[in-house]
């Protein structure tokens, strides 16, 4: 069979293996192994089958590729229209890559209800995968909420002490937030008479009355992303959904979910109305701003870890909502690299902080101390992962940060200044936190007999170090692909601005 | 007009005349037949096959609405006292298979609570012959008999949990308020026949077609709105809705919040697109962002999933009065349209809701209150499986029927301008969310606190369960059909005068202008 012949349906594909795979799951007797063996073939194969993307990515070309348009529901006009480009690409592969390692951190410490959690683990890769694939804006809404529902069980179901809480206040958040989104989706739907985002995008100036419109579609977009992201006023449900949340599930609440609020900034706030965009720019990055500042120093006085890294991503997405908002070809590069780099160190220390737990049920720092002289692999791996995600040149951190800086400073130098504190923040908490746990003496004679990484967390996090290691030093395997997508996207920018000079 | 002229000519019943009630007749004859059986069976066997001549009645009932459906047999019957059009025939399949689907659920259910009655089940068909011809009469006085022959039917099966003080208050409640509704409408009727000398709806439209409309007739609508508005609890006449609903057997209340409302929404469907009622857009508009308020604010409080569900019923009887605030004829289509997918939806989700309901609450409805709830999702995966898929359609989530019933009344609103009302809807359905996910989470999230035995599911309810399932699944994946139906239907409903052509193709092919 001719692998090219596979592009017409491979988005089909990697989008609903997994689904097919949580389906089968159902059917599987109740042997927990044969469970976790199964889930893992599965999600392996999904990446297999996403390695199909980059591989036969054309590089160099802006639009859309390997599309799929079916008509799917005639009334009101809903097709099933799949395609991808350079920015959503890389994270449609970030999603599959990551969810195999999902599946290696749970394979220990998933006792209870074992199918349920790889069922719902599965359901949420193809709902996750689906938001990024999905091209008609009614089914991007669709696989948006049904990334709900799979978390929030995975949360309230698998998680800790608080996790009914946790998994209630995610929802409504996002629930509600979304609900403003599907206003601004329907109104354009009923001024357009589609749901196609290529067809909205390029007829929604002729809208009459649009122009009055514009600003409350904008913040509709809006308002459902940035509570996602969490941008800063609304970040408070992040902390205790990660908290609570088992391993894998904040792997890919922190790795893949955040990012479908940054994506859909960049896909719809500034494909759909970039006027506004650079309009309410302003106060964006302002917020941002604070994101990155705040989510650092609460970050730094958490005593809990996971709290922490939480905290970090707060700050790590302020980065991103910077670079998008800074309309510069170097900040949008930035801010989709940051997005990766972010997915996946971020994703390992969860999946390292999860280790600790699963030994000691806890995430306090102060119960640990000296642990690099009894997990002498474990502290090894979390130090590799500290540093790419400090941003230590050479690894994928600095790549992302750095593009972004340059495109803040293009902006505006006050931008760049006062983000960059945000780098320094960060290598502070981070190996501060870092010293609190590994150096000093062991001080809980618990600690003493830990066991080191299991071959399975082994698997689980190295794949993340030399994925941190390769994005560091040859970031242009994957900025070639986002290069022209975002130089795409930036198009209707520069002639905005030429319009300001010419008037 | 030439065949309602006809019609008037040809004043003794014809014998399509009779095909055109032909499913009411079949009801009838069905409900008369078990009344008759009752008292000849053996006591213990009663149940079961009364119960089952009660289904394949409704089962010969949806025949005769197929055959009535046939184009031949379309048009006005009984000296233009009954209507057979699209509209008709599709309420008709509904609330009979609404009935069909509690008679499933209720043999269980009638076994366990050790109630002995065949006439439960005649009481279901009589009542479904009243709402048929709800959905079918086009003149006002036949409008009220059918209400009365519907209302008064379940005002009975309201109480039939003799022994339990709280269905004899729910059916006492139900009958007296229901009664002063009808008296409403029964006075808007006489106000309206004095304002324009006819009770036939046609004649009305015409009628006020033709002459500007004094206060006369705006008080007639009124009053015929508070007598409607009664009998799909809608705010500010929603107050018996969580006590009746909490006292009277959980089957029946999946069929009264259902099956009536859905007559119900089809009488005010005619009185407000057919007839053009004036004056109405400002009583619909309050009614509907007060019921679904007001449904959704009571609803978060409850803890007895019953009244939690009787408070849902009122916030989703908002959601579909949403789709009545359409004043132009092209955005009636859509408004008329979205309310009928907005019925069968809701009729779907919410009888399989109550079947699961009922049969969870077992003898004497001992279980419904939420920490009966705790730990199902352990004990009974499957149960609890399908009452998670009623409820996400419930909340609205896509892939369910409840996601495009909203969506199709919301984007309607859109259409129509109606900005507030769109926006005062969906932020009410997100507070929604709030409570229909705390059964999800009782279920799932939380362990047993008490020993909550669960029947096994028997046959009769567990093909009950799959239908609703099959609807709601259908209705969220493939709604084509039944839309193309529904708004097929609405331009049958509509008053005569053409709408214009741009409009109508646009309706015709909603693809078309999407440019592709």
């Amino acid at each position: 069979m001719n692998i090219d012949n596979l592009s017409p349906y491979i988005l089909s594909l990697v989008t609903f293996v997994p689904l097919a795979g949580a389906l089968l799951l159902v059917l599987l007797p109740r042997r927990d192994r044969d469970i976790r063996i199964f889930s893992l073939v599965v999600s392996l194969l999904t990446f297999v089958l996403s390695l199909h993307l980059p591989v036969h990515f054309r590089r160099g070309q802006p639009g859309f590729q390997f599309s799929i348009d079916h008509p799917w529901i005639s009334s009101p006009n809903i097709h099933y229209h799949m395609a991808i480009d350079g920015i959503s690409l890389w994270l449609v592969v970030l999603t599959t890559f990551l969810t195999p390692l999902c599946v290696l951190i749970s394979w220990k410490s998933v006792h209870d209800r074992v199918k349920e959690f790889f069922i719902l683990l599965l359901i949420l890769e193809t709902a996750l995968i689906g938001v990024f694939t999905s091209l008609d804006l009614f089914l991007f809404y669709f696989f948006w909420e049904a990334t709900l529902i799979p978390m929030a069980l995975l949360i309230g179901v698998f998680g800790h002490d608080r996790k009914v809480y946790a998994a209630v206040k995610f929802f409504m958040y996002t629930m509600i937030a979304s609900v403003f989104m599907l206003v601004a989706i329907l109104w354009l739907y009923a001024h357009t008479g589609s749901f196609d985002f290529v067809y909205v995008r390029d007829h929604i100036s002729s809208i009459p009355n649009f122009a009055a419109a514009a600003q409350w579609l904008f913040l509709g977009f809006f308002l459902a992303f940035a509570v996602k992201v969490p941008l800063f006023p609304f970040h408070t449900w992040l902390p205790d959904a990660h908290v609570e949340a088992p391993t894998a599930g904040s792997v890919l609440l922190a790795g893949v979910l955040l990012k479908m609020g940054t994506y859909g900034m960049l896909r719809f706030n500034l494909g759909l109305f970039p006027e506004q965009s650079r309009y309410n720019a302003p106060w964006v990055i302002v917020l941002a701003l604070i994101g990155i500042i705040y989510g650092a120093l609460v970050a730094m006085v958490q005593p809990n870890m996971k709290k922490l890294i939480a905290y970090s991503s707060v700050s790590h997405l302020g980065f991103v909502v910077l670079g998008i908002f800074s309309f510069t070809q170097l900040g949008l590069n930035g801010a989709m690299f940051v997005m990766l780099a972010h997915g996946v160190s971020t994703g390992a220390l969860f999946m390292l902080a999860g280790v600790l737990h699963e030994r000691r049920h806890t995430y306090e720092i102060s119960e640990f101390g000296g642990l690099a002289s009894t997990m002498p692999v474990y502290a090894a791996s979390f130090l590799f992962i500290v540093l790419a995600s400090v941003g230590l040149p050479l690894l994928n951190g600095f790549i992302g940060e750095f593009l972004v800086l340059s495109g803040a400073f293009q902006a505006r130098a006050v931008y760049g200044i006062l983000a960059a504190t945000g780098v320094i923040w960060s290598a502070g908490y981070l190996l501060w936190m870092y010293q609190r746990v590994f150096f000093g003496k062991v001080t809980h004679p618990v600690n003493q007999s830990m066991a080191d990484l299991f071959s399975v967390e082994k698997a689980a996090v190295w794949p993340c170090a030399v994925a941190a290691l390769l994005m560091g030093v040859a970031p242009i395997l994957w900025l070639g692909a986002i290069d022209p997508a975002v130089q795409a996207a930036l198009a209707p920018f520069a002639q905005l601005a030429a319009k300001v000079v010419t008037q | 007009m030439t065949i309602a002229l006809l019609a008037e000519l040809q004043a003794i019943p014809q014998g399509v005349d009779y095909v055109r009630i032909l499913p009411e007749l079949v009801l009838s004859l069905f409900g008369i037949v078990i009344m008759f059986l009752d008292p000849l069976l053996d006591e213990e066997k009663t149940q079961k096959t009364l119960g089952l001549v009660a289904l394949f009645g409704t089962f010969s009932a949806l025949a005769a609405t197929w055959y009535m459906s046939l184009p031949e047999n379309y048009g006005l019957a009984f000296s233009n006292n009954v209507r057979v059009d699209a509209f008709s025939v599709f309420f008709h399949f509904l609330v009979i298979a609404i009935a069909a689907i509690v008679i499933l659920t209720s043999f269980e259910y009638m076994k366990v609570q050790r109630i002995r009655a065949g006439e439960y089940y005649a009481l279901i068909l009589f009542s479904v012959v009243g709402m048929g011809l709800m959905s079918s009469a086009v003149e006002l006085v036949l409008i009220f008999i059918s209400l009365e022959i519907s209302s008064i039917s379940t005002y009975i099966l309201a109480g039939f949990r003799r022994q339990e003080a709280s269905s004899s208050e729910s059916s006492l409640k139900y009958f007296l308020l229901g009664s002063f509704a009808t008296a409403f409408f029964l006075y808007g009727v006489a106000l309206i026949f004095g304002a324009t000398g006819s009770t036939n709806i046609d004649l009305i439209s015409h009628a006020l077609q033709a002459r500007p409309v004094g206060l006369l007739v705006y008080v007639a609508v009124a009053l015929m709105l508070v007598g409607l508005g009664f009998k799909v609890a809608a705010a500010p006449l929603h107050v018996w809705t969580p006590d009746v609903y909490e006292g009277a057997p959980a089957p029946v209340v999946g069929f009264m919040s259902t099956a009536p409302k859905a007559a119900a929404f089809a009488v005010l469907l005619r009185i407000v697109f057919a007839v053009n009622a004036p004056g109405r857009f400002w009583p619909i508009w309050v009614a509907a962002a007060l019921s679904m308020t007001l449904g959704n604010i009571g609803a978060l409080v409850q803890n007895n999933v019953k009244r939690l569900l009787a408070y849902s019923s009122i916030a989703h009887a908002g959601y579909l009065l949403v789709a009545f605030a359409m004043t132009t004829s092209d955005n009636s289509v859509a408004g008329i349209s979205a309310a009928m997918f907005y019925t069968a939806a809701y009729a779907a989700m919410n009888v399989g809701a109550f079947a699961v309901v009922s049969h969870f609450a077992s003898a004497g409805e001992r279980y419904v209150t939420l920490e009966d709830y705790e730990g199902l999702g352990r004990s009974s995966p499957l149960l609890a499986a399908t009452l998670t898929i009623f409820l996400l359609s419930l909340i609205g989530i896509p892939m369910t029927g409840g996601f495009f019933a909203k969506f199709y009344v919301f984007s309607a609103a859109l259409k129509a301008n109606l900005m507030w009302l769109t926006l005062i809807g969906l932020v009410n359905s997100a507070i929604g969310a709030y409570y229909y996910l705390r059964i999800i989470v009782v279920m799932y999230m939380r362990e047993a606190r008490k020993e909550v035995p669960v029947a096994p599911v028997p046959i009769g309810l567990g093909f009950a369960l799959g239908l609703s399932v099959l609807a709601t699944i259908y209705l969220g994946v493939l709604p084509n059909r039944v839309l193309q139906y529904a708004q097929h239907s609405a331009q049958a409903l509509l008053p005569q005068a053409p709408p214009n052509p741009a409009s109508a193709a646009q309706l015709n092919s909603p693809g078309v202008n999407a440019g592709r």
